[in-house]
């Protein structure tokens, strides 16, 4: 076990965090200040890729198709919002769990139909597909180091908007006391929509950045989606810094976890049983971190302060 | 209006003994989820059997009612409960997960009736678990693996990384490679499976990197092989690290990656049972329609499930139609003389094939589709380990 493995391991760890987070902070923006549950968020995911890749193969080229797709999920999110969210803001969490847990079906249904089964795969520009070697000879491959680019600039423009801007102000705002902020005369349905429209187009970057390593498939959402949740658990419900940070912690465990679990086990016991016990462990290790923070700080790490 | 439908529903109802009867086939598959491109394929390849048939045998009518799995065997054992005790069908057939398979067996086989699987193959179902009533159209989930360790100690492999899905048949395949594989085995990955299963494997491959093995051998079947290959060729690992891969490369994943031009999987090797390339009049004649019926290359699963209609037909023939007798059905299928598209095989005592195992290369075909094509015969004649474990005889 040498350094540079424990380096690539950690990029590794930073890499999956990072897009962790793009899904987390749109469910924590949407569950802390609208107080609703969204299941179908992952779906948001997986209309992301798949609308993506379709651009991918129409425009030619990834980076443009990822940018034509944003907006396009954007507008999928407004309408889940105005036609799914809005009427049930008032409703308790068990109607939102349902409604939009039907919604993942439908979503569902409709990429089947119009993607059809298969899934599909996406192309990178040529000098996306290479590997990039950092200082100490340590080689990865480019597209990682993208999605690290890509997660941290999202993040910090996202930190931008909510603490910088007037349209954050009002998110915090609207978040503290809605009721308020609509007698100032904000139009607090607008604003609601549009964070709800951020949230989707955040899932949707996350979807179209994993396209290219694994593929736009059926159902895709569901892996990431309870790991989004895993994070904002531990992160604090609704704190955008407390996703953050949940979601590197998550990333960096379950990937260090996975490599390096099974060589810790085989220092106390023998190697027959580390190599069954591992993988086992290292699929709980993520739950385990969460229901020990549900026990010992059960409003998260960093839970957000005005609520 | 009332009295109009009830009388079209009498006359319908009492229209139903007119018809010829029929033999039911239940089909159990995965229709949704990312390995919904598997149960498609399969469900192709019956349909096309069924075509083949001309719609019947000995006289009645093939029907066919597929059941979706949803890739977790909670849903794939419901789906058969009602295959058997609703639709009341003489065969199930089907099975792509031997998790799947394993936990609805018993409620197949405690009915009384015929359970075919045309491609899970997992070790207690060749072994303790064996069933007079249970056939296989594919193989034993170890063998595939071990005709590649096989090729490995051929290859002069020295030291080898494994990497596989944490369930039942993974397991299988890491004990098929490593019961004939000489050489060391430097480390081993098996990672999440299932309808969240793990697709990121990049810690993984730094790992199986790091470790300086001579090759990979992996088994990742449907959309995850896809997944695999891709990252395979992003880490640059094809000149480092030769992939070695059982169920991962397959027309289901080829015409994926030949769309986004993923040329690490050209030159690769597999090995299998089956092959489009095999020289035989039926596999001539389903590789061709299935190719122009359906516009790609069949994969192994559609092969194994257009073979297991053709046997239960064939077996429907032997008997003359009558369904209820099961000894004359189990005997002819035992004989194997259905005319697979794999060529001759025959059923040891598990009912499991013995049959040969080939080594396949990724190549370009005449129009520049990417497939495959037989390198070598690995083994032949090749009975699975387990059978000695099984009490038929």
């Amino acid at each position: 076990m040498d350094l540079s493995l424990i380096v690539i391991q950690a990029l590794n760890g930073v890499q999956l965090g990072l897009l962790l987070f793009l899904v987390a902070s749109g469910l924590t923006l949407v569950f802390g200040i609208l107080d609703f549950v969204n299941l179908a968020h992952a779906a948001l995911y997986m209309v992301g890729a798949f609308v993506c890749a379709s651009f991918t193969f129409f425009l030619g080229n990834f980076i443009w198709a990822v940018l034509a797709a944003l907006p396009v999920v954007a507008f999928v999110g407004y309408l889940v919002e105005r036609f799914v969210a809005r009427p049930l803001y008032t409703r308790d969490h068990l109607d939102h769990v349902l409604a939009t847990f039907g919604l993942i079906l439908v979503i569902d249904t409709l990429v089947h139909m119009i993607w059809g089964p298969a899934g599909i795969a996406v192309p990178l520009p040529d000098w996306l597909r290479g590997q990039i070697t950092l200082p100490g000879g340590i080689v990865v491959p480019s597209f990682r180091l993208l999605i690290i680019g890509a997660g941290l600039a999202a993040a910090g423009g996202l930190f931008w908007l909510v603490n910088h801007t007037r349209l954050g102000m009002l998110i915090r705002a609207g978040a503290s006391n809605r009721t308020m902020v609509s007698a100032l005369g904000i139009d607090i349905q607008m604003l609601f929509s549009l964070v709800f429209a951020l949230g989707a187009t955040l899932a949707g970057l996350a979807g179209m950045l994993i396209a290219p390593i694994t593929e736009a498939s059926m159902g895709m959402g569901n892996s990431i989606i309870i790991t989004a949740f895993v994070v904002i658990i531990v992160g604090g419900i609704g704190s955008m810094k407390g996703a953050f940070i949940a979601a590197l912690l998550i990333g960096l465990i379950d990937t260090l976890g996975r490599s390096f679990l099974d060589d810790l086990f085989k220092i106390v016991m023998s190697p027959a049983a580390a190599e069954t016990s591992a993988p086992a462990v290292s699929a709980m290790l993520i739950y385990i971190i969460m229901a020990l923070v549900l026990a010992l700080r059960p409003q998260g790490l960093f839970p957000p302060k005005v609520r | 209006m009332k009295k109009i439908v009830s009388a079209a529903l009498a006359a319908s109802l009492m229209s139903v003994p007119a018809w010829a009867e029929s033999v039911k086939i239940g089909f159990v598959t995965t229709l949704t989820t990312g390995a919904a491109v598997i149960g498609n394929d399969m469900k192709n390849a019956v349909d096309l059997a069924v075509e083949h048939l001309g719609g019947e045998v000995a006289g009645l009518d093939i029907e066919v009612i597929y059941g979706d799995d949803g890739f977790a065997p909670e849903t794939g054992k419901q789906v058969t409960d009602k295959l058997v005790k609703q639709d009341d069908v003489d065969f199930v057939a089907g099975y792509i997960w031997s998790h799947v398979l394993l936990a609805s067996r018993k409620s197949v086989l405690d009915a009384g009736k015929f359970l075919i699987s045309t491609n899970a193959g997992p070790s207690q179902m060749a072994g303790k678990l064996c069933d007079q009533n249970f056939f296989s159209t594919s193989w034993q989930n170890d063998q595939t693996p071990m005709a590649m360790g096989e090729v490995l100690n051929r290859q002069g492999v020295k030291s080898l990384y494994i990497m596989a899905p944490n369930y039942a048949a993974g397991k299988d395949m890491v004990a098929g490679v490593e019961r004939t594989f000489k050489g060391e085995i430097l480390g081993k990955d098996l990672t999440k499976w299932g309808a969240d299963a793990q697709l990121d494997f990049s810690a993984e491959l730094a790992k199986a990197k790091a470790s300086g093995a001579d090759g990979i051998f992996v088994f990742y079947p449907g959309a995850a092989g896809g997944a695999f290959i891709k990252q395979y060729q992003q880490a640059g690992l094809k000149d480092i690290l030769p992939l070695y891969s059982v169920f991962t490369v397959d027309a289901i994943s080829l015409p994926k990656l030949q769309e986004a031009n993923f040329e690490a999987v050209l030159g690769s090797r597999t090995t299998q049972e089956w092959d489009p390339t095999l020289d035989n009049e039926a596999n001539k004649k389903f590789v061709g329609d299935f190719k122009s019926k359906y516009g790609t290359y069949p994969s192994y699963y559609a092969a194994q499930s257009y073979d297991a209609i053709m046997m239960i037909a064939d077996a429907v023939e032997a008997v003359d139609g009558d369904l209820s007798n099961k000894d004359g059905i189990r005997a002819a299928m035992k004989e194997a003389d259905y005319g697979s598209v794999r060529g001759d095989y025959t059923y040891g005592n598990n009912n499991i094939p013995i049959q040969n195992f080939y080594l396949r290369e990724v190549v370009k075909d005449g129009d520049g589709t990417w497939t495959t094509k037989v390198v070598e015969t690995v083994f032949e004649n090749h009975q699975d380990s387990f059978a000695a474990e099984c009490s038929l005889n």
